[in-house]
């Protein structure tokens, strides 16, 4: 633990003219050891990629670094002219991203591109080569490395992908492994091997490890030391254990106090009568083929049976690829269901025509997940949110006069209407796409992963106000989600889909605390950090 | 504002707004400076530039006045490159937005129809249509409409393929609003951008178009245009080459602006690309 690898030395980088600030990173110092997993936490905008990208001088053309020193392998970065950081990029310094799809070539098989970093950084003969990637595939636990090698990055899963990743970055046994949020897109379950992973390799070959994450349940699992930044500086590091259970700095409670609990809140009362029933419900899809042969049929949604009881919230939760955005896209009619029955106030909506769905929308509501893409560029705020009611036959002003109310019911100041979308803030725009969904005065919401493309702070706010929404107005909510934590805080009732079908499903306190089918047991135990949300629930109970 | 001011960064654009007031401003004052007939008789046929101060720019081969039909066949270019380029992108956007919306079998008619517009080659349709419908000025300015639109077509489709399936559509939809609703306020405003900057292209193009008509003396004799002059001047080319080559420079300067206003709009809409 005791010889430094990466130093950083009052690091400032400056960031173009117009930017939301001057500097993205002020005066960071901190350094990376071998052997040793440093974890950097922020929400986004707290500069932690930018310092990643610094340190392989990376950084976009107007960013340029002000002052400060990167002292790696006895030579300051911030200094180093371009054939040398070739140099250490790759060989000295690796990197690995959130995305392995769009970090890997979709033209050139995975055993080349790796192989390339051998062909680039040594003299090795062909043969040589393979035998290496081939070995790396194995380091990295890829099922079938032989055929993995061959592969092209499209016929990998997400998780395959990221080995293949981290075998390519760790082919040259480099001093220092840079993490950018790699498992942030990975499922919950992938996500739990892949970190096992980088902490075994990282103890096997004693690399340093600069782990950026937003998650502090990551933290919790893979950390030995962490640095907590805000708005580009660092407000507090220290040892793991420490900072996670003796923080320090407000922001730093304020981050590990929005890590949700595991627990379910205790139950509420349920209404008896339900409000929205859905019965057998299946969607496939079937790809290419001509005249019937070749074809690839998926089943997205197999047989679904669920019921909404009035003013409960029901959770669908599940990996990507389960069915849920599927089966809530069949429940508000965005898709249409091959078969199966959704009945709303004893409406089949499975059987409406376009006609009647246009005129019944108003009882059912959507909320989408990604807060930049559902709200329409090119309109004002308040527009946003009248559009419903004016299509519905309202007068324009007295829309416009109910959006800005609605504005202060979701907690935005109503004077932002007059603002268009792009002005907004990524929580301020789930806010408006709420308002827009209540406007039309719904009976059910459906919420496809409102809160999975916010920071956990704002995350916690939204789902505040969704609760509270919920008994003020009466609601009744369809919550569809991937994260497990986050359901166990709003939702009555869960339900667990895997590859199109309901696995498990009833009380939500009953399936997270006392989970029958196995798919469910591995999904609340491969949680990051699920050991410390509960040591830290059992504190607080 | 903001695109207002991305547009003025880069001088070429600048430059352009300005060759093509220019231009706009020609074609305003043309009655102002020269009350007459530009086609009628003016003088001795065949004067050469600056030799004599009442006709600036000479005459042509029978005795008009060139700085004339300059100035009033900048009316005619920018006449048929406007209107033409509003029936090319109405045409191309109305086909474009219901194929790239409706998809399946909407899209295969309508894709199949632009392609058989696109493999007959612009300029020969061009000539058939002429050579059918006749070639006075509200003839062929249609006429080059109708041979440009598949482009913009094929562009605004593209686009709609897009934007419909992103969430603020689909959120439009659970709102209960109908296609038409969607297609004109929704997809529409997001869409025209890339359309509005390839208008550009096709105003330039169809400029050239008309002169090359002109110039096969297929286009409007009636009226005062650059390409019936360059065609005037064909049969003197080898001696009084000015005939043709003054209405040569105005449609190159015009094109040359047309498209540097729209490079200007491209970095002005697209702000992202410039900063590459």
């Amino acid at each position: 633990m005791s010889d430094t690898v990466l130093s950083l030395d009052a690091l400032t980088v400056r960031l173009p003219k117009g930017a939301d600030r001057s500097h993205a990173l002020s005066d960071v110092s901190l350094s990376v050891a071998s052997n040793e997993i440093l974890c950097v936490v922020g929400e986004s905008g707290s500069g932690k990629s930018m310092m990643a990208n610094a340190i392989m001088r990376l950084l976009p053309n107007e960013v340029t670094i002000e002052r400060g020193r990167m002292m790696f392998d006895g030579r300051d970065l911030c200094a180093a002219d371009p054939a040398e950081m070739r140099e250490v990029r790759g060989a000295g310094i690796a990197m690995i991203f959130q995305e392995p799809m769009t970090a890997l070539n979709p033209l050139r098989t995975i055993g080349d591109q790796i192989g390339e970093m051998f062909a680039i950084h040594t003299g090795l003969s062909k043969a040589d080569i393979q035998a290496r990637v081939r070995a790396l595939l194995e380091d990295v636990r890829i099922p079938d490395p032989k055929a993995a090698a061959k592969a092209y990055p499209h016929e990998l899963s997400g998780g395959q992908r990221q080995r293949a990743m981290i075998a390519m970055a760790l082919a040259l046994d480099p001093k220092l492994l840079i993490a950018d949020e790699p498992t942030t897109a990975l499922d919950v379950t992938t996500q739990a091997q892949i970190l096992k992973l980088i902490r075994d390799l990282q103890q096997r070959k004693k690399t340093a490890v600069l782990f950026i994450t937003h998650d502090f349940g990551v933290v919790a699992e893979i950390a030995d030391r962490v640095v907590v930044m805000q708005h580009g500086a660092i407000v507090e590091q220290g040892a793991a254990d420490t900072v996670l259970n003796d923080p320090q700095h407000a922001y730093t409670r304020q981050l590990i106090a929005a890590v949700p609990p595991l627990k379910a809140p205790p139950p509420r009362i349920l209404s008896g009568k339900d409000i929205l029933t859905i019965d057998g419900v299946s969607k496939t899809y079937r790809t290419g083929g001509f005249l019937g042969r070749g074809a690839r049929v998926t089943e997205a949604v197999k047989n679904v049976s669920l019921r909404l009881p009035r003013g409960a919230t029901l959770g669908i939760v599940g990996e990507s690829g389960s069915g849920k955005s599927t089966l809530a896209r069949c429940i508000v009619r965005l898709i249409d269901p091959d078969r199966g029955s959704v009945v709303l106030n004893g409406k089949n909506w499975a059987k409406l025509g376009r006609e009647e769905i246009r005129r019944e929308t108003r009882h059912i509501q959507m909320v989408f997940q990604d807060p930049f893409a559902s709200l329409n560029p090119r309109r004002k705020a308040a527009e946003l949110v009248a559009q419903g009611p004016i299509v519905h036959g309202a007068d324009r002003a007295s829309a416009i006069a109910e959006a800005r109310q609605l504005f202060e019911l979701v907690g935005l100041d109503p004077s932002a209407g007059d603002r268009f979308p792009h002005e907004f803030s990524g929580g301020q725009r789930q806010r408006i796409g709420l308002a827009r969904a209540l406007a039309l005065k719904p009976d059910v919401l459906v919420a496809d992963e409102p809160v999975s493309a916010l920071d956990v702070s704002v995350q916690a706010q939204v789902l505040r106000l969704l609760a509270g929404l919920r008994q003020q107005l009466g609601l009744s909510i369809i919550f569809i989600t991937h994260d497990l934590r986050v359901a166990a805080q709003i939702c009555d009732l869960v339900a667990v889909m895997k590859d199109g079908a309901v696995v498990e499903q009833g009380l939500t306190s009953e399936v997270f605390g006392r989970p029958q089918h196995p798919y469910t047991q591995a999904l609340l135990s491969a949680i990051p950090g699920g050991d410390f949300t509960r040591k830290r629930d059992a504190l607080i109970a | 504002m903001d695109a207002v001011k991305r547009y003025f960064r880069s001088p070429a654009a600048a430059i352009g707004l300005i060759l093509l007031l220019l231009i706009v401003a020609m074609a305003v004052s043309a009655g102002l400076l020269y009350p007459r007939d530009p086609l009628a008789l003016a003088g001795r046929p065949l004067v050469w530039p600056f030799s004599n101060p009442r006709f600036l720019l000479g005459t042509d081969n029978s005795g008009r006045d060139i700085a004339a039909q300059i100035f009033y066949g900048a009316r005619i270019s920018l006449l048929i490159g406007g209107v033409a380029t509003v029936i090319a992108i109405l045409i191309g956007i109305l086909v474009g937005a219901f194929a790239g919306y409706y998809g399946g079998w909407v899209d295969n008619v309508l894709m199949r129809i632009t392609e058989a517009f696109q493999t007959l080659p612009n300029f020969v349709l061009l000539l058939v249509l002429v050579a059918v419908f006749g070639s006075t000025l509200t003839t062929v300015t249609i006429a080059v409409g109708v041979v440009s639109w598949p482009a913009p077509a094929r562009l605004t489709r593209a686009e709609f393929l897009s934007l419909r399936n992103r969430e603020f559509v689909q959120a439009g939809k659970t709102l209960g609003m109908k296609d038409l609703q969607l297609i004109l306020g929704e997809i529409l405003p997001n869409a025209l951008p890339p359309v509005i900057v390839y208008a550009s292209v096709v105003m330039a193009v169809a400029i050239l178009l008309e002169s090359a008509l002109a110039f096969l003396r297929l286009s409007d004799p009636n009226v005062a245009s650059w390409g019936n002059l360059i065609g005037l001047g064909r049969d003197v080319l080898r001696v009084q080459w000015y005939v043709s080559a003054i209405p040569g420079i105005a449609i190159l300067v015009t094109v040359l602006a047309v498209s540097l206003v729209g490079q200007g709009l491209n970095d002005a809409l697209n702000p992202r690309l410039k900063s590459r």
